[in-house]
């Protein structure tokens, strides 16, 4: 996404990123640090210490009024009037052939206003059918993508660096709950999710605070050890955690199911969702293909577009592949025909002009201790 | 400033001469620019390298990079260190981490590489 004139949008912390050392890249549509000290270095601060992230790019869309939740029940895939409120889920909004069109994170903010959390790529396409889809609906949307500034503190320090910037008891705020209050004397939403795999927050505030908020939580950060970290290690973190990336793992002519993400769709809601009939009729007949996560035994990393082979046949792609910091080893994400998708299941992924072993696993590839 | 006593090409490699053998790594400016480098994969000793033509890859975290040759020569031996410690070659780009050596099939090619101020240069040049 650009903005009306094709320009590349620039987030409030450039200057900031380009003083710690960024290399900066665009993604997106946006000109984002990609890296500052290095991935690997950055990956393993989150996982043993704690990392800062500007996430300013993401898309925040704001559904307000009485009918607000049944307008996203309407919407997306999942059941949003079902959240307690200060409550968020994983989503996904589809189009009426059951394709993805975003994963989402939607919080409940209150009895009739949500927050729906968009990728920065399909953000503008979110909100577009958004608006559409709450016609008719007692429910108005507010786009404050460009209004709002995001930061996201993630790694097992987290809680003890953010908590003395605020006044909200972070110990009670559950994984995946939300609380309004505020950080560095900044008027802020504070989330208990992230995408990385550990225990974090994300800090959504007005846009022109957000340089301020970054400030104040790179110092707590430093304080506790931690660095500031680039979306490449955004990317090494999240597959890990066996997250996956919309166009990588999810894409307009991938539906739920086959992105072993079924559980997301609640075809028990009463509402009728766009989507509904392609949806059911998968969840009924089965989907075309699985995602699977993979470690690669031979010597290799599969990437993007790497053909996987069950002897000779061809039983798929790759959609994600790295060499693993924590586990030392290659993994990738990738889809398969459904019955070589049970783990154990040993593949060849043709890695340029080689054919290297690899065997499906279990998702995720990391899971934080305790 | 890269070290003097080396050939570079414009591709990022470095080349040290030794008689009528080369020893192969890529430039600091190279690794800088990969990022954290964590697989290399090099030829069969005994491959015939030729000229500008690909001889292995080099992964690092987010990227793979071709490696081109410099030169033309045999293969006559690659780092076996590199399998354990592929980030060698961020670390110690000149030294630990070379590459590949070869045995040069047409020494009158290393005239046509560039020396350690025509190097920087085109660094310096972006």
């Amino acid at each position: 996404m650009t903005d009306a004139a094709g320009q590349v949008l620039h987030s409030p912390l450039e200057s900031r990123h380009a003083a710690l050392g960024a290399r900066l890249i665009e993604f997106s549509g946006w000109l984002m640090p990609v890296q500052y000290s290095g991935i690997l270095d950055e990956h393993r601060a989150v996982r043993e210490r704690l990392g800062l992230f500007d996430l300013s790019h993401m898309g925040e869309l704001f559904v307000d009024g009485p009918e607000a939740g049944a307008a996203l029940a309407a919407a997306l895939v999942s059941d949003p009037p079902a959240l307690a409120i200060g409550r968020a889920h994983y989503s996904m909004m589809c189009a009426a052939d059951g394709g993805i069109m975003d994963d989402l994170i939607v919080y409940r903010l209150a009895a009739e206003r949500f927050l729906v959390v968009a990728n920065a790529g399909n953000a503008a396409v979110v909100s577009d059918a958004l608006a559409e889809r709450l016609n008719g609906f007692s429910a108005v949307l507010d786009d404050r993508s460009l209004a709002t500034g995001l930061v996201a503190i993630q790694g097992p320090r987290s809680l003890d660096a953010l908590q003395p910037l605020t006044d909200i008891a972070l110990i009670a705020l559950r994984y995946y709950a939300i609380a309004e209050g505020e950080v560095a004397g900044i008027p802020a939403l504070i989330a208990r999710t992230g995408y990385t795999g550990e225990d974090g927050f994300e800090v959504f505030v007005e846009l022109s605070r957000t340089a301020e908020l970054w400030d104040a939580l790179l110092l707590a950060t430093r304080a506790h050890d931690g660095v500031p970290v680039g979306l490449g290690a955004r990317d090494t973190l999240r597959l890990e955690a066996g997250m996956p990336l919309y166009g990588n793992e999810l894409d307009r002519d991938t539906n739920p199911y086959e992105a072993s993400l079924g559980r997301v769709v609640k075809l028990a809601k009463s509402d009728d969702f766009a989507g509904r009939s392609a949806l059911e009729k998968v969840a009924r007949d089965g989907p075309a293909r699985r995602l699977v996560g993979l470690v690669v035994e031979g010597r290799g990393i599969a990437r993007h577009g790497y053909p996987i082979h069950v002897g000779d046949r061809l039983t798929g792609q790759v959609t994600s592949g790295t060499q693993s910091p924590t586990l030392g080893v290659p993994i990738a994400m990738g889809y398969v025909a459904p019955g070589d998708a049970a783990p154990g299941t040993v593949v060849d992924i043709e890695v340029r002009a080689a054919r290297v072993p690899a065997r499906v696993v279990d998702l995720p590839f990391y899971r934080r201790p305790g | 400033m890269v070290p003097a006593d080396l050939r570079y090409t414009k591709d990022h490699e470095w080349v040290r001469i030794d008689g009528d053998t080369a020893t192969i790594g890529i430039t600091q400016y190279a690794a800088d620019q990969l990022g954290d480098i964590v697989f290399v994969e090099m030829p069969d000793v005994g491959r015939a390298l030729a000229q500008f033509a690909t001889f292995g890859v080099v992964e690092s975290v987010k990227a793979v990079s071709d490696l081109f040759a410099p030169l033309s020569g045999d293969v006559t031996s690659t780092n076996p260190a590199l399998t354990a410690s592929p980030e060698s070659v961020n670390t110690d780009p000149y030294g630990d981490g070379w590459m590949v050596r070869i045995r040069l099939s047409d020494p009158g090619q290393v005239d046509g590489l560039l020396d350690a101020a025509a190097y920087d240069d085109l660094v310096a040049a972006g």
